[in-house]
């Protein structure tokens, strides 16, 4: 403990938690992300925000490995790792424990249908933590009152609405402990006043400081949550800067056209 | 012109439907089982990515699965001998044509059962960390064999009738029994109207549970 040291100087030059440097993805000719390069601080609030194919999903997913990128760099955490045609692929048991500590969660949810809304909660860290079943329980009852879906702790996901499923599987991906959680249009497929209730559990996680990456849609949340954002168009990475800088003040004419289609 | 119905041929050897049945029915079970085993390694198999894997396998399943068993049966029986200059028994020779008509579409219904599961289902298991292994035993496999349960019974039904076959070269099954006894006794008709009964008490209450496991389709 050094707790009555004075706060050091050098906080702010603690290293990222996320480092990504000139990362391209590519099918065959079509190259959905263009040397996209972003630095993620602890705790920080990432969102990213562009039209829809311009690559921010793909970039998303290049973070957990979801999808390998074809060339650059990456760091998150501890964890560094190069692409390029000259460099091994990561071994799918170390691929794995990474993702373990990069939380995603999906616009489709995704739940297992074959589990309660528990036993999903439950899976990771029974299966991939190897935790004792009454460990595990007692996590996904924790996680599962935090998103406020104790309730319905024994139900089978089809019968869960749009936005309880969705907070299910934040708490599935909180249940692993992740250093970082990355946010994949979550509220896109949820009827509108469903939304909220997703939205309130994000919000939450920003104020406990939890590092995430999050896509979306959802302009005014970006303003109100995000540390900062990126406007990626076309593959690239456009512009970045803080919420203010980017949704209020923007000056980029393609990020004002963008940003113009949600304003009436 | 009337024909006089004589079943009393059908109960003069009773023993002989009852070793006919001890075989159709071990020959059913042993060629279900183990075409369902290879069935399953070939299904898994259709699904990696390699072609080298991909190609030999898709060859396998299509020439079963296109071709009548009897000339299968018949083929490893007369054929498989000379080609790989070994002799078999009749025996084995028809269990291997019925394995491996049995593991051919059970591939496909592996495959497909597989195949069915939204792409989704993986991404969310690996995002927590898990294995491919893993994701295959928890996720995909519980999900998946529900909906292979249906297609699986109704293939080992066909598979039972067509123990029927094995006749040809000369295995005791049901038909063979039915087939000898015609011969001593000259009553076709009584004795292969019996046989069909015989089979359908075996296989209609095997497909009223397919049909009840189709039902049950509540995921």
């Amino acid at each position: 403990m050094i707790s009555d040291a004075p706060r050091r100087a050098e906080l702010s030059l603690d290293p990222p938690m996320i480092e990504i440097d000139e990362l391209h993805k590519c099918y065959g000719e079509l190259e959905a992300v263009k040397s996209v390069s972003l630095q993620v601080a602890r705790g920080e609030a990432r969102f990213i925000i562009g039209p829809s194919g311009c690559g921010k999903s793909t970039f998303l997913r290049c973070i957990n490995l979801l999808e390998v990128p074809t060339r650059g760099r990456m760091r998150v955490g501890e964890t560094s790792m190069a692409f390029g045609p000259n460099t091994k692929p990561l071994p799918t048991r170390a691929q794995a424990e990474f993702r373990a500590r990069v939380g995603m969660v999906f616009q489709q949810f995704h739940l297992f249908p074959h589990m309660t809304a528990r036993e999903n909660v439950m899976e990771g860290p029974r299966t991939v933590k190897r935790l004792p079943i009454a460990e595990a329980r007692d996590i996904a009852d924790e996680l599962l009152a935090k998103v406020g879906l104790s309730a319905k702790r024994e139900t089978y996901p089809r019968h869960l609405s749009g936005g309880q499923a969705q907070r299910v599987a934040i708490a599935r991906a909180l249940a692993m402990a992740p250093e970082v959680v990355l946010f994949d249009e979550v509220t896109s497929a949820l009827d509108p006043e469903l939304v909220d209730e997703v939205l309130a559990v994000i919000r939450q996680l920003t104020e406990e400081g939890m590092t995430m990456v999050v896509v979306t849609h959802e302009m005014a949340f970006a303003r109100e949550v995000a540390s900062a954002v990126t406007f990626m168009d076309g593959g690239a990475m456009v512009e970045q800067g803080s919420a203010e800088q980017i949704l209020e003040h923007a000056t980029n004419p393609r990020l004002v056209s963008f940003l113009r289609r949600f304003r009436r | 012109m009337g024909y006089s119905w004589d079943f009393g041929a059908v109960t003069l050897h009773p023993h002989m439907w009852l070793w006919g049945f001890v075989v159709t029915v071990s020959y059913s079970t042993a060629t279900i089982v183990g075409g369902l085993l290879i069935g399953v390694v070939c299904g898994m198999l259709m699904l990696s990515h390699r072609w080298i894997l991909v190609s030999p396998v898709n060859g396998f399943v299509q020439a079963f699965r296109c071709t009548p068993l009897l000339i299968q049966i018949i083929w490893f029986y007369y054929a498989l001998p000379v080609a790989a200059n070994i002799t078999i028994p009749a025996w084995f020779a028809a269990a291997l044509g019925l394995t491996f008509y049995m593991a051919a579409f059970s591939a496909e219904i592996f495959r497909g059962g597989l195949q069915s599961i939204d792409r989704g289902q993986w991404q969310a298991a690996r995002a927590i960390g898990m294995l491919p292994w893993q994701v295959m035993h928890r996720v995909i496999l519980p999900q998946a064999a529900r909906r292979m349960l249906p297609p699986f019974v109704n293939q080992s039904v066909l598979q039972i009738k067509n123990t029927s076959l094995l006749s040809v070269i000369a295995v005791p099954d049901l038909m063979y029994q039915a087939q000898l006894m015609v011969s001593e006794t000259f009553r076709p008709l009584e004795i292969y109207t019996s046989l069909g009964v015989a089979y359908f008490a075996m296989l209609y209450p095997l497909q009223k549970l397919a049909k009840k496991l189709e039902r049950r389709d509540d995921i």
